[in-house]
């Protein structure tokens, strides 16, 4: 019991993912402004935030493909600037899109990251085989990977990743675009590789992911870290669902935002005759609002209750909405396919 | 309680391995290349397609021409070391257009956080797009010997006339892997290709002699790779006095090689 429990729980594990003052910079743009964060090895840590937030810049400086302008970032307590070499011997990565070969069969595609990653001979074909039952793609492992589905190639890319067997594994949107059932799916996968000890940062825009997989999320906005906490705190204190009211008339809404800020101490945003009131749990919340809504004839025209979206949060954090300072104007924020 | 934890130590590479890895590594990504080759058909006929048709034009349409201005040696003996030629330089925009395509596709990206040799996935592709013109220049030789060319200076000579214009051609695959690299998509790499190389192909001796040139176009036409190139694979295939020929055109391939070959490793480093 002594000698295993000392192994496998740690009391002050070195973190395996440590980043300090992270900086970098693209010409005028900065993508990162002094990121901090530090991920203890076993568990799932969660970056959040919108498209050019700097999620994915972090998950690229930590891989070693771009090189951080200001600060440090340490894999397993090895420097990805110093020794590069020696961090992509750590490391898994499953990017944004599907980085594999659609000419190559998926057996091979698994096969030649065995290669490239200097698995032994003998291992390469049973890994592939393992990987491809493990994420349901045995039976279409040998036809090429251009006449795959898009989730297809997601789990192969995933796969992938997997192949050297990696302590840390970098996940950049790995559910984006999957249908829900592959979502899930996936979701389930990243679960049982920490149950195995591996250690996960995975990038999402998806606050109920964020939530479901890891122990704790730091929400990036314009390259900063404005929030770090464990899912549970980050619900209490910005709410998992959204409450809206439509009042008809400006001045009813007016009139019930003062008087719930009053008498319930929410402090609803008011957008025209919409009242938005973020809360852990907007079906609770909406009882006791239409009680006291009611006793002033202030009946709300139209109600609904909706899970939080990014955008949600973002508005807590930082006072604004995504989309009013994200460099890609084309982007569009919405919660998770349901 | 601070004490450091036995966290897995990233193992040193052993001397050994560090120099084996590029080749270790360049090769696997070539075979990957060659699979792609295989897999889609389309890309070897259209490239091969091309310098049949050129054969053929240029045999049948120019070869009265052009024969007359040639002394005793037949136009298509003239004419076939230059499609060897005209058949790799024009090839290796293939290079480009694989490397330009593993950019867009992301797999370049994969390919960097990988623990393989940095040289890897450019000399993958130069080395599969080698053997890609082993394979069209064996094709070429079938095609011209429909046509009446034949070997007239013994075969090793025929041979090592081959291996010279394959040397060149992995020469301009680096060329285009720079190339590929610097700009990063398929349609552009093609589309930036076609200017130079038209030039270089067509201000030279590949297809007819530069002597009837205006005198400007000549100076450039002597002096650039295609047509020393091109000099040295004529006289090793029809024979003739070789005289430095053949050691220029190896220079030209070496320093083409050792200019290009680490401007594209340090592009591929920091590509993003």
């Amino acid at each position: 019991m002594t000698a295993e429990s000392a192994t496998t729980q740690p009391a002050a594990a070195r973190p395996a993912i440590r980043v300090e003052g992270l900086g970098k910079r693209f010409k005028d743009l900065v993508a990162l402004d002094g990121v901090d964060f530090a991920v203890p090895p076993g568990t799932v840590f969660g970056l959040l935030g919108p498209n050019g937030a700097g999620k994915t810049t972090t998950i690229r400086i930590l891989t070693t493909i771009v090189r951080p302008s200001a600060g440090r970032a340490e894999v397993l307590g090895t420097d990805v600037v110093a020794r590069p070499a020696a961090v992509r011997r750590l490391i898994g990565l499953a990017g944004q899109y599907a980085a594999v070969d659609p000419n190559l069969t998926a057996r091979e595609n698994l096969r030649l990251i065995g290669r490239l990653t200097q698995l032994p001979r003998h291992r390469r074909d049973p890994r592939a085989a393992d990987l491809l039952a493990r994420f349901d793609l045995a039976a279409a492992a040998d036809r090429p990977v251009r006449t795959y589905s898009g989730g297809m190639r997601r789990r192969l890319d995933v796969a992938a990743a997997l192949v050297p067997e990696p302590p840390v594994l970098f996940l950049d949107e790995p559910t984006t675009g999957l249908d829900p059932q592959s979502r899930t799916a996936l979701w389930e996968l990243i679960r049982e590789l920490v149950a195995e000890g591996t250690t996960v940062l995975l990038t999402t825009q998806y606050l109920e992911e964020a939530d479901r997989l890891a122990q704790r999320v730091a929400v990036l906005a314009e390259g900063r870290v404005v929030a770090d906490d464990t899912p549970h705190n980050l619900k209490a204190r910005l709410g998992t669902t959204v409450l809206e009211l439509g009042m008809g008339e400006d001045p009813r809404a007016a009139r019930a935002a003062a008087l719930l800020t009053d008498r319930l101490r929410q402090r609803p945003e008011r957008d025209g005759a919409l009242l938005r009131l973020p809360s852990p749990d907007g079906s609770l919340l909406l009882m006791d609002v239409l009680h006291a809504l009611e006793a002033e004839r202030l009946t709300p025209r139209t109600i609904a209750v909706r899970e939080s979206s990014l955008d949600d949060v973002y508005l807590a954090l930082t006072g604004h909405r995504t989309d009013d300072r994200a460099p890609d104007p084309g982007t569009t924020l919405e919660g998770p396919p349901s | 309680m601070t004490t450091a934890t036995p966290l897995e130590q990233p193992r040193e590479q052993p001397t050994v391995d560090r120099l084996l890895a590029p080749v270790r590594d360049g090769l696997a990504v070539a075979g990957r290349n060659l699979i792609a080759l295989r897999r889609v058909p389309r890309l070897l006929i259209f490239s091969t397609v091309q310098p049949i048709v050129f054969v053929l034009m240029f045999r049948y349409v120019f070869g009265g021409v052009v024969g007359a201005a040639l002394h005793g040696v037949s136009y298509v003996d003239y004419l076939m070391p230059g499609v060897f030629v005209q058949v790799v330089v024009f090839g290796a925009v293939n290079t480009a257009i694989g490397l330009a395509g593993d950019l867009q596709t992301g797999l370049m990206e994969r390919f960097r956080s990988l623990p393989m040799a940095r040289s890897a996935v450019l000399s993958g592709r130069t080395t599969a797009d080698l053997a890609r013109n082993v394979f069209v220049v064996a094709l070429m030789t079938g095609v011209g010997f429909l046509v009446g060319f034949r070997i007239h200076n013994g075969v090793p000579a025929f041979l090592a006339g081959g291996l010279l214009v394959l040397a060149f051609g992995f020469a301009m695959s680096w060329v285009f892997a720079v190339v590929g690299l610097a700009v990063g998509d398929p349609e552009t790499a093609t589309a930036a290709a076609f200017p130079v190389l038209a030039p270089l192909v067509f201000a030279s001796s590949a297809f007819v002699p530069t002597a009837t040139m205006p005198g400007w176009l000549q100076v450039f036409a002597d002096h650039q790779p295609v047509t020393i190139t091109a000099g040295a694979v004529r006289t090793l295939m029809i024979g003739g006095p070789l005289g430095t020929q053949v050691w220029q055109a190896l220079a030209w391939d070496a320093g083409i090689v050792a200019v290009f070959a680490p401007l594209g490793v340090w592009l591929y480093r920091r590509a993003v």
